[in-house]
């Protein structure tokens, strides 16, 4: 399918947010619907500001951004309510179950109550969570407690799932998890936005890249197209990334 | 400089460490408020004097002489503090087990960990003996300037007692690794130390209400029966209390007892605390948790689901509920004060409620911090589909229902007695713990639950808001419940504490 068949599932206009320094500048970025999209960048380049005012946890100085055809800054409850945000760091309660925290999440997104216990089931179940669903996150490693945040971010059935660094210290069988999961989500038609710094998951996973330095998108496109950006077809991404923020930095 | 990994050099190390700390909970991290905090510190110190001033410069000239009553009387004193020593390096020394900060490097360098350790409590020693001698300060000041120089002597004693109380509760704490285990002892340590600092003053009220219908604490101490029942005036026993007073043989003897002991116990025990800590370190929360039965969802709206998250995780942490205990076990007193005297036609309620209410205000500005700002998940809050004003609400309604969970019985029994007095400790109750929950609104920060103990170096303005608030609502309520119209007056200086705080909270200047 092409874009122009897909719906646009998120469009930033003129997004800008200035700290100190403008941490991102004037960002045009457009993802379609059942995308797998992943934004990478140098440290500081502006990725995880981008992504936090997007899911609401920071206001933009201007801009523009539209989520699933809903003005996120008018109206921010009805943009919430088709969106899941994950961190890197895995924000759950300690002192809760993996199944409480789930049923909590669906109260927050006023799922009912059959359908939320049944989505639950078959989270906790795909993510090998099964045999610890009553037992209190307090004692869970790093990699279970992203897990537990992963079946967060589904429970509710989100349009768009957006995450930054998810993959940032789980071992190589969570990771893989957690990347089965992300897939077989856009295969279902979902929309997932993704930060890294691992290339080779954006190289192996990604609909689309997005290279983002200094707060704005410097390339974006398929593997290949931007490999031919830079004009060295055989390289990998590792190569490519570094030759354009080379270039951008020039 | 000394030779690395001596003695000295270890010293030297954790002096460092400990100025530091010191200087970051001052300063909240922010070195460039270190004038701001010495300016802070000396008007403080001026208050403090003032404050001890008005206590104790009566007693400066007053020639006492060391007979029981005196000597009861001042015992009676030094244990109070002794008691609250206690509780603070029961604090200092479960932390020093549990905090793993540099314990993997300790244990792997080629240096003893026995001498590392032995360090280590000297410098949890110093440190409460530091704070022992700040605190007795103003009075010791105040009674030496307005008296005799004899009264300096005062400060010896209170060293001893910091060192005596290091002694208490490493022995403490290390009875309670030997026999709960180190996965309990960090939670059964805290609730101790809490219950330590409040159950000296707590019990001497108790037997003064059951005794003499007094809320006193020296009622009980002065009583006929309690003096016909200590000790002779010559007895080893008054030793710290005649040092106090001047005896500088009792105050040799004090020290030397104190230093020796402290010396002894560190020797004894830098072993295992060494022993003790490697347990510490290797304590995980475990999959222990398992519930019996398993329920279904339940249909919940997000206001609710919110409320139901507060409660639950308060519920469920021991370590919480005992941060917030002493505010809880201060009420025991006017509990049994209210039961005694119950139905006997006194306005006791007069002195009650002001307590109730005091109690109320501090109880809720803690369960305000903690639903308000200690928020584990808040990008999760932040990106729920529910309006941030509304969350705030459902915070706001969880902390007043566990205040009206507490204070309602207290509040109802003091209706009974008196349609008036029940009216003005309930609305007392909700104004001092609505308004420092609302003080908390203003100064809310992003922090985890963890860090409930040091919510206050967040933010001095609040804590010191909080508290002249709920001072000005419980003397609200003691005027208001004596009919007297100058509860106005207090009223107003609330109304303002709030006004002020809101207006010079940091989210006012944003």
């Amino acid at each position: 399918m092409s874009h122009a068949d897909r719906p646009v599932a998120l469009a930033l206009r003129g997004l800008c947010k200035r700290f100190d320094r403008p941490a991102v500048d004037a960002l045009d970025l457009t993802v379609y619907g059942g995308e797998f999209y992943v934004l990478v960048g140098p440290n500081g380049a502006g990725k995880t500001t981008t992504l936090r005012m997007v899911v609401g946890l920071l206001h933009p100085d201007a801009g523009r951004i539209m989520l699933d055809g809903i003005d996120a800054l008018a109206d921010p409850v009805a943009a919430k309510q088709v969106t899941a945000w994950l961190s890197d760091e895995p924000m759950i309660y300690d002192k809760l179950t993996p199944f409480e925290y789930l049923e909590f999440v669906a109260g927050l997104w006023r799922i009912d109550a059959a359908t939320a216990e049944a989505r639950a089931t078959d989270l906790i179940d795909w993510l090998g969570l099964g045999p610890h669903a009553h037992e209190r996150c307090e004692g869970f490693s790093r990699g279970m407690k992203q897990k537990v945040a992963l079946a967060g971010a589904l429970v509710h059935d989100p349009k768009l799932i957006i995450l930054d660094e998810p993959l940032t210290g789980l071992d190589a069988g969570s990771a893989r998890q957690v990347k089965n999961v992300l897939r077989q989500r856009a295969a279902a038609g979902g929309t997932v936005i993704m930060t890294t710094h691992i290339l080779e998951v954006a190289e192996r996973m990604a609909d689309r890249i997005g290279v983002i330095a200094g707060g704005r998108l410097i390339a974006e496109g398929t593997l290949d197209e931007l490999h031919r950006k830079t004009g060295a077809a055989q390289t990998t991404l590792e190569d490519t990334f570094l030759t354009l923020v080379a270039e951008e930095a020039a | 400089m000394s030779q690395p990994a001596t003695l000295t050099w270890l010293a030297g190390h954790e002096l460092r460490l400990s100025w530091r700390d010191w200087l970051a909970l001052m300063t909240a991290g922010g070195r460039s408020r270190l004038r701001t905090v010495v300016v802070a510190l000396i008007i403080f110190g001026c208050f403090v004097h003032l404050f001890a001033w008005w206590l104790v410069a009566g007693y400066a000239d007053a020639n006492l002489a060391p007979d029981t009553a005196t000597l009861a009387g001042v015992t009676g004193t030094l244990l109070l503090s002794w008691s609250l020593l206690l509780s603070q390096a029961m604090e200092s020394v479960t932390r020093a087990f549990y905090s793993r900060s540099d314990l993997d490097l300790i244990l792997t360098a080629p240096a003893s960990a026995r001498k590392v350790f032995s360090v280590r409590m000297s410098r949890i020693a110093f440190s409460v003996v530091l704070l022992a001698l700040f605190l007795a300060a103003p009075f010791v000041n105040v009674l030496a300037w307005r008296g005799s120089a004899g009264w300096l002597a005062a400060y010896g004693v209170v060293a001893a007692l910091g060192a005596v109380a290091v002694v208490a509760a490493l022995a403490l704490t290390i009875f309670l690794f030997r026999t709960i285990g180190a996965r309990r002892t960090r939670l059964m340590a805290q609730i101790v130390a809490a219950v330590i600092g409040a159950a000296f003053v707590i019990g001497l009220q108790a037997a003064a209400i059951l005794s003499f219908g007094s809320l006193s604490r020296f009622a009980a101490l002065q009583s006929d029966w309690m003096l016909d029942r200590v000790p002779a005036a010559a007895s080893v026993v008054w030793w710290p209390a005649r040092a106090v007073l001047g005896d500088l043989g009792a105050l040799a003897g004090v020290m030397v007892f104190a230093a020796v002991l402290l010396a002894a116990s560190i020797a004894l025990f830098a072993g295992r605390f060494g022993e003790h800590a490697v347990a510490a370190a290797g304590v995980g929360f475990g999959a222990r948790r398992r519930h019996r039965w398993i329920r279904s969802f339940r249909r919940r709206s997000p206001a609710r689901a919110l409320r139901q998250k507060e409660w639950t995780l308060l519920r469920r942490d021991p370590w919480l509920v005992s941060q917030t205990l002493m505010q809880i076990l201060y009420l025991l007193p006017p509990a049994l004060f209210l039961w005694v005297t119950f139905g006997s036609k006194t306005d006791s309620y007069v002195v009650l409620i002001p307590v109730v209410v005091m109690a109320a205000g501090q109880l809720g500005g803690g369960l305000a911090w903690l639903s308000i700002s200690g928020e584990d998940a808040p990008d999760l809050i932040g990106t729920a589909p529910i309006r941030a004003g509304r969350v705030v609400l459902a915070k706001i309604e969880a902390v007043l229902g566990i205040i009206a969970l507490i204070f309602a019985p207290l509040v109802l029994a003091i209706a009974a007695m008196s349609s008036w007095a029940g009216l003005v400790a309930g609305l007392g109750v909700l104004g001092a713990a609505g308004a420092a929950t609302l003080i908390q609104l203003c100064f809310r920060v992003q922090a985890k639950r963890s860090q409930f103990r040091r919510r206050q170096t967040s933010s001095r303005m609040a804590t010191f808001a909080e508290a002249f608030s709920s001072i000005a609502w419980a003397a609200t309520a003691a005027l208001a419940s004596a009919g007297v119209w100058h509860a106005l007056l207090p009223a107003v200086i609330a109304f303002a504490i709030l006004a002020g705080a809101r207006l010079i909270s940091p989210r006012a200047q944003a």
